[in-house]
């Protein structure tokens, strides 16, 4: 079973198009990773769908970077 | 071979006038539609029927498009029923006219909420699904009145008019998913809102059209099927005036 690191890391990587190396835990999707407010959002729909998890617009809004990601849903998993 | 086949369309307030002649416009280029009423579940019904004599698929779903909860349970029945929304159409809209002086803060935000922010809800719930298709059309159903402003209907025209806001800055959004986003302006058509008003007012309205007619429903459904199909794909963010020429 992949971590969650490693399955945000993917979604990241195929959403965004970037390189598995630029996905840092402190990386942040707009500024460090290409991404404009669209792509985020597409990116936490994404993350909905891989977790099978529904994040609330409340929530999405707070998660800026690679880390606050993977904390958001190891905090709603665990 | 209709131009909608295989798509699916949600149109709102699709039971009786200009929604549901658009219900059946689309329908008989081949669209899978869902029809959504408020209160006339019977007529509703009627259209779903109308559809499958087309030889089309429908659904009817009672939601009230000013609330959220009930706007995203008609979004989910018609993914549930069909597998996706290829064409939104926000056409429920209701009238509460009155003088400014004498129109009531209730007249006003019934208004507002129908016709303006239950095209937010509306909108705002299907994007997620078109922006997973990577493709969808948008069709906001305003007015003429919208653009030249209308004695008697402050809360209509000043919904009607953020209609065409929202849908240019619908479109910005969402261009770059592939999601197409315009705005038809109906001038006078034929249904039962305009049957009710009386000879004196409705000679008066003839007056102000070069084409010298009311319009039909159908006029502005085939204006929707345009939008709504692969020939309309290179334009977003436009309002249609449909209007015997009223407003130039």
């Amino acid at each position: 079973m992949a971590t969650v690191l490693e399955r945000v890391t993917k979604v990241v990587v195929d959403r965004l198009g970037v390189d598995e190396s630029e996905v840092k835990l402190e990386a942040s999707f707009r500024e460090d990773l290409g991404a404009d407010s669209l792509d985020v959002v597409e990116l936490v729909m994404e993350l909905e769908d891989e977790f099978d998890m529904e994040i609330s617009d409340d929530d999405a809004e707070k998660i800026g970077t690679v880390g606050d990601a993977i904390s958001y849903i190891e905090s709603k998993i665990s | 071979m209709g131009k909608l086949v295989g798509k699916t369309a949600v149109v709102t307030g699709a039971s009786r006038g200009i929604g549901r002649a658009i219900a059946l416009q689309l329908a008989s280029e081949g669209a899978n539609v869902v029809v959504n009423f408020s209160g006339s579940e019977q007529k509703a019904q009627q259209v779903v029927s109308e559809i499958e004599q087309l030889g089309a698929k429908a659904i009817a779903v009672q939601a009230n498009v000013s609330d959220s909860d009930s706007v995203q349970n008609l979004m989910s029945a018609a993914v549930e029923q069909f597998g996706s929304i290829d064409v939104l159409v926000n056409n429920a809209g209701i009238t509460r006219d009155n003088l400014i002086m004498r129109m009531k803060e209730d007249e006003w935000d019934e208004v507002i909420n129908t016709n303006l922010k239950g095209v937010f809800l509306c909108t705002k719930a299907v994007t997620r699904q078109m922006m997973k298709q990577r493709s969808g059309r948008i069709i906001n159903i305003s007015s003429i009145v919208g653009v030249m402003g209308n004695a008697g209907q402050a809360n209509y025209v000043a919904a009607k008019a953020g209609v065409i806001g929202l849908t240019k800055t619908t479109a910005r959004e969402l261009a770059s998913r592939n999601i197409l986003v315009n705005a038809i302006a109906p001038g006078f058509i034929t249904t039962e809102m305009t049957d009710e008003l009386p000879e004196d007012i409705k000679s008066s309205m003839l007056n102000q059209i070069p084409l010298a007619k009311l319009g039909q429903p159908e006029d502005i459904a085939k204006a929707v099927v345009f939008l709504a199909s692969d020939d309309a794909s290179y334009m977003t963010g436009q309002t249609l005036h449909i209007d015997g020429g009223m407003y130039m």
